[in-house]
């Protein structure tokens, strides 16, 4: 268990490392976009959900469960979609006239 | 076999994210970004289907399904202006499902948690709640449900400090004594209380760095879930999004020149306090100008700087503004954007709303690299802008904003201000760029003043 919990702490750090290293290098033109993305991808909290509302435990934890499914599948949904949208109209050369 | 495969699904998911938000950095790039983050993330649903603790979907596919129906409603009908609002919301859907499933875990367990659940779980819970609540209170400031301007009362600091203080007490007392529910629901209460507070004396101003605050949370809570369920992908994912709202909020805190740590221990409404009084008193000398008096100028000018802040979002003038810059650009002029990285309510909010109205990226500049070349600029129009031009941050010791990075535009030969009125910007400080002599005052709003400058200009 110990050896379990130094583990996670490691995965921990080593992604908030890398993290900080790749987010550093995104320009502020694409910070919304890099945000909404993030924001879709924090909506990883849906697979610790989806157990919680799949696994009948007790009906409290079903219901929280299921309120939980649905608002983290809001965030990732509508997180990468708006995210793809807005990233369509980012455009170098000069586009046609609207 | 079926847990291996469920790693191995992990596994593939958590190099997709890494290889999406590594594309995200460059604007060729980021829609495959986008797309391999997506891909990840179905993966990782997938995978998660099939754990063996799953007995029954209905609840699963009902809340996938309302779930999608409203993400995608949002994502296709929110007008681009409403970004921020978006974003502080789905911040407040993260932090809410962060701690719903700390909760469930606590319930389903109860006194039987062993210290290295109920840390987590206690983490889990009070960053998940107080992101919700914060991230409701931003969203309202937003979307001007609640009022934008900040909210003080005395021994505001205090008290929020102390109200900390008691939370983090309750949460230790609980660690050693899981057995009593109550100090949870009591610790959990008090959470969504600190959300609260904690954006009240916030002003419109400062929401970017609340925004990428709240951002930074949600992805801890989702990380500290992890730690509850030993699951892999969730640390990562978490990390990664805290990672991002971290580094995002200190970047913008020392764009507006104030110390991370004044900004993560609640000071946000600080600078704000100096604020109403003596707005009007720079209206005795300022000069007025017509529309004709701007085109004139506009017509005469070999090199344009546009520099939007958050009252062409306001205004919804981008489209027409796109418009001007492409008549001055069939007259041989060259137009060029400069962002303030504050500029707007959230990063990259300008940004955003320059490409919505078509207007290619490689002309739009960040505050280092255009700041000199104003003093060789014929013209600046400044759209809705206020204190990130103010020349007092560079020259007034007193001025609250003093110190932080703002673009030169009083360096160009005319400045033509855009502005609804006379008033004082978010900051509440007077902006003596308006008086200056090479400065043209233009009042009303900026979408009709520019479509007036349009035709103007045509005819």
């Amino acid at each position: 268990m110990q050896a379990e919990l130094l583990f996670a702490f490691y995965i921990f750090m080593l992604a908030a490392f890398l993290g900080f290293q790749i987010i550093s290098k995104v320009p502020p033109l694409l910070h919304t976009p890099l945000m909404s993305a993030t924001n879709a991808i924090s909506g990883i909290s849906l697979v610790g959900s989806l157990v919680a509302a799949g696994a009948h435990y007790n009906p409290v934890s079903t219901a929280l469960g299921f309120i939980a499914v649905t608002a983290a599948t809001i965030n990732v949904v509508g997180g990468f979609m708006i995210t793809d949208r807005m990233l369509k109209m980012f455009k170098k050369k000069e586009g046609k006239k609207p | 076999m079926s847990t291996a495969l469920i790693q191995l699904t992990y596994f593939f998911a958590s190099a997709l994210f890494i290889l999406g938000l590594k594309d995200l950095g460059s604007p060729e790039t980021a829609r495959r970004g986008n797309l391999f983050a997506a891909a990840g993330m179905f993966l990782a649903i997938v995978g998660t289907l099939a754990h063996r603790d799953i007995i029954s979907y209905e609840w699963i596919v009902t809340g996938m399904i309302i779930g999608s129906a409203i993400g995608a409603a949002m994502a296709i009908f929110m007008p681009m202006t409403a970004m921020p609002e978006r974003i502080a919301l789905s911040h407040a859907f993260g932090g809410l499902a962060a701690a719903f499933v700390g909760i469930s875990e606590y319930y389903r367990h109860g006194a039987e948690m062993e210290l290295l659940k109920t840390v987590p779980v206690g983490f889990e819970v009070i960053f998940g709640a107080l992101t919700f609540t914060g991230s409701l209170m931003a969203f309202g400031k937003l979307s001007g449900y609640i009022t934008q301007v900040p909210v003080t009362y005395k021994f505001q600091n205090q008290s929020n400090i102390s109200l900390f203080a008691v939370t983090l007490a309750l949460y230790v007392a609980w660690l050693f004594t899981p057995s009593y529910p109550v100090l949870f629901y009591i610790m959990l209460g008090l959470a969504f209380l600190i959300g609260v507070l904690m954006v009240l004396p916030i002003g419109g101003a400062d929401m970017p760095v609340v925004i990428c605050l709240l951002n930074s949370y949600a992805g801890l809570a989702a990380s500290a879930t992890g730690f509850v369920l030993s699951n892999n992908i969730l640390i990562i994912a978490g990390s990664l999004d805290g990672a991002s709202g971290l580094i995002l909020s200190i970047m913008m805190s020392k764009a507006m020149n104030r110390s991370f740590t004044n900004v993560l221990f609640g000071a946000f409404g600080s600078v704000a306090e100096t604020v109403p009084g003596a707005a009007a008193s720079a209206t005795g000398s300022v000069n007025e100008g017509t529309i004709d008096d701007a085109v004139t100028v506009l017509r005469n000018a070999q090199r344009v700087i546009v520099v939007p802040g958050y009252g062409m979002a306001v205004s919804q003038a981008q489209h027409a503004l796109r418009e001007l810059a492409d008549l001055l650009d069939s007259d041989g002029v060259t137009v060029k954007y400069a962002i303030h990285p504050v500029a707007g309510r959230m990063p990259g909010h300008m940004n955003v709303l320059l490409a919505e109205a078509n207007v290619a990226y490689d002309h739009i500049f960040d505050l280092e690299d255009i700041n000199d070349e104003f003093s060789k600029t014929d013209a600046v129009i400044v759209i809705g802008a206020n204190d990130v031009v103010n020349p007092a941050a560079k020259t007034n010791p007193s001025s609250p904003i003093y110190g932080m990075p703002v673009l030169n535009v009083e360096e160009a030969r005319t400045v033509i201000v855009l502005k609804r009125s006379m008033s004082a910007g978010f900051a509440g400080i007077d902006n003596e760029l308006f008086a200056l002599p090479n400065t043209m005052m233009v009042f009303g709003d900026a979408k009709q003043t520019v479509t007036k400058m349009v035709q103007a200009l045509k005819s």
